[in-house]
């Protein structure tokens, strides 16, 4: 079994590094495998090596948010134990642009560390509002209720940010194309100070793997197992918080790639959070880097933003679990 | 027996009065909308202007249209909302939840910047698209029959593609159409034109003329499939008149004032609690959605600090009704 799945790691490992070497190579022009070559080893001699060289901090932003938003959506699956959890669907991804935008209008923002911080501060109101609205009520936190409960905050949430942005015509064009959410435009400056976040969120996140497992036996049993079932849900939700509030800060809302990496994962992986969350974290960067690399080749020479391609991709896969189950599993 | 008259004529009299003061409150939200904006216009200036006597530039021409184009939308996405609610017999079925005024909105968007169409064309193309979205809904929801709870969120799903696409097509828009673009995507009743108001007067008589009609069907059809059946109802015929009517209405609604958000959804159970039970709901709910409607634009126009288009307002206002039903856990309930 550990052989198969370590097996598979590989594979994944693989996956991303052609994902990656696909967005070094294709884009507005296609990149020959000399100049590629050439690129990396620093030289920006020729067009396509400049090209290549460009592509560098897009390609890195892409990976990192698609591990970040992969982990976070497989640990908030295993948080809400709900297969529908998704940073976009649950509204979380919104709540950090409202809070990013709001702090954009009113005290206009230049230190990049503070713009993270409140982005990732809104993401985190957003999943506790979401989560304790859906919890309300009688049987607890279905699916369907944080599915509805995220589509209503995200409904208030966008109306919200743009009735800020309306008044406000000098962040308007700022503000329209964020929203989008895509990774053109990256560069060594903007990445630079998000990488603490990403990696405080990953430490935590992967750290409350094993407590995940034992949340998945149901409350009652991880409690009596000696787990402090809310001291790690805390845990884990702020991980996953970190995750999507430092990536939607730089990229903007990106939605459904927290969705369908852990199913895949498990599919492969089985049930174990150990092997799902970093899996999930590889199959996202790949997956985001290729949906990346498809919005770019689709609709050359202008692009598609990625926010739009993973909505394509990922809404068939949400179609795709409500079906496979059972109504009451719901 | 006795008792049952009795009950019976306490209803009557309850939705009677509903209905009155659904209507004032309409009418009440109309004239407001006409008599006060950056300048006030006194009530009977207003009425003087409107029946002809003393013509007034504010009143006529730059108010009515917003108040009868407000007015006839909110009225379509009332009724055509609940219709849908009392279909699926749930009241979160409503088409703006469930991705079909997307749906209407991303072929309007479509048609706009891609063909460079207008006017006309694009209405139709968009109540095409809505009865293409409900159908695609409803049958990838089918599964041994069609379960409430799947079908809303694969409703939610494909709300969620057509939105990114309606995204990436207004970046795509050349400077000149995206003004007209963007109406589909923010709902507004800015640049109201009383031309706009004819075709939707017609889909509104049409189609809701058509729910009308079948009003009996379609409330017994709330009481199950089968007990419609037995009692004689043409449960299929019923369900497609009232599918198409209600994708009409809603369609035309959005192509006249964009995705309102949330007044499909609110009117009929706002009707339903307003008047308690018996009889249908479409008129009532009707009712509701022009007053909303008005109202919160009324709101986004003179009350808030900056001026804003409608859907802001119900958007912000509205989030918190489906949270309230979520709490309700009322998620396969069977009436509104």
């Amino acid at each position: 079994m550990t052989a198969r799945r370590a097996l598979w790691l590989l594979a994944l490992i693989g996956l991303l590094g052609v994902a990656a070497g696909l967005s070094l190579a294709f884009g507005a022009r296609v990149t020959g495998w000399q100049d590629l070559r050439n690129a990396l080893a620093g030289q920006v001699d020729t067009m396509g090596q400049a090209a290549v060289a460009s592509r560098i901090p897009r390609t890195v932003l892409a990976a990192l948010a698609g591990a970040a938003l992969g982990l976070a959506g497989g640990v908030m699956q295993g948080v809400t134990r709900n297969p529908l959890a998704d940073p976009g669907i649950l509204g979380v991804n919104a709540g950090a642009a409202l809070a990013v935008v709001i702090a954009l209008a009113t005290v206009g923002l230049d230190s990049a560390g503070l713009y993270i911080l409140v982005a990732i501060f809104g993401a985190g109101v957003a999943a506790v509002t979401v989560y304790t609205i859906a919890s309300l009520g009688a049987g607890g936190a279905s699916p369907l209720k944080l599915a509805l409960a995220g589509a209503a905050l995200s409904a208030a949430l966008a109306s919200l940010t743009t009735a800020v942005v309306l008044p406000r015509a000098d962040i308007a064009g700022l503000v329209q194309s964020w929203m989008v959410g895509g990774v053109g435009g990256a560069t060594a400056d903007r990445i630079a100070p998000v990488l603490p976040f990403l990696a405080l969120g990953l430490a935590l996140s992967l750290l409350s793997a094993r407590k995940l497992n034992l949340l998945a036996l149901g409350e009652d049993t991880a409690t009596s197992l000696g787990e402090h079932v809310w001291r790690a849900r805390a845990m884990a939700a702020l991980g996953a918080v970190t995750l999507c509030g430092a990536t939607t800060a730089v990229c903007g809302p990106i939605g459904f790639v927290g969705l369908v990496v852990p199913h895949l994962a498990r599919l492969l992986f089985g049930v174990d959070y150990r092997w799902i969350l970093p899996a999930s974290a590889l199959a996202g960067a790949a997956l985001l880097l290729m949906a990346d690399v498809a919005g770019r080749v689709a609709a050359r020479p202008a692009e598609l933003d990625v926010g739009i391609v993973t909505a394509f991709i990922g809404a068939p896969v949400f179609i795709w679990i409500v079906r496979r189950r059972r109504i009451a599993a719901l | 027996m006795i008792a049952l008259t009795h009950i019976r004529r306490r209803d009557a009299r309850r939705r009677h009065i509903a209905l009155s003061l659904l209507g004032a409150l309409t009418l009440g939200a109309a004239l407001l909308t006409l008599s006060v904006g950056q300048t006030v216009t006194p009530l009977p200036r207003v009425i003087a202007a409107l029946t002809g006597t003393a013509p007034d530039f504010t009143v006529s021409v730059l108010r009515l249209p917003r108040a009868v184009l407000g007015a006839l939308a909110g009225m379509c996405f009332g009724m055509g909302g609940v219709a849908f609610q009392t279909l699926l017999r749930n009241p979160l079925a409503s088409p703006d939840i469930i991705g079909i005024s997307a749906g209407a909105s991303a072929a309007a968007v479509f048609c706009i910047v891609v063909l460079g169409l207008s006017g006309a064309a694009v209405s139709l193309v968009a109540v095409g698209a809505g009865l293409g979205v409900a159908l695609l809904i409803y049958a990838l929801s089918w599964r041994d029959g069609v379960a409430g709870a799947r079908l809303i969120l694969v409703g939610i799903a494909v709300a969620a593609m057509l939105q990114s696409l309606v995204a990436y097509l207004l970046t795509q828009a050349p400077s000149w159409s995206l003004q007209e673009a963007l109406r589909w995507m923010t709902g507004s009743l800015n640049g109201a034109r009383l031309a706009q108001a004819a075709p939707l007067g017609t889909a509104l008589a049409l189609f809701g003329g058509a729910l009308l009609a079948i009003r009996r069907d379609l409330e017994t059809l709330r009481m199950g499939e089968d007990m419609a059946a037995g009692l004689g109802v043409r449960t299929g015929r019923t369900r497609l008149v009232t599918v198409c009517a209600a994708v009409g209405l809603v369609a035309f609604a959005t192509a006249a004032a964009g995705p309102i958000a949330f007044v499909a959804f609110l009117s009929g159970p706002i009707a339903a609690r307003l008047l308690r039970r018996g009889g249908s709901l479409l008129i009532p709910a009707a009712l509701t959605g022009a007053a909303l409607v008005l109202i919160a634009d009324f709101a986004g126009q003179v009350l808030l600090p900056a001026r804003y288009p409608v859907r802001i307002v119900t958007g912000v206002l509205g989030a918190p009704y489906p949270v309230l039903f979520i709490i309700r856990d009322n998620r396969t309930g069977g009436s509104l």
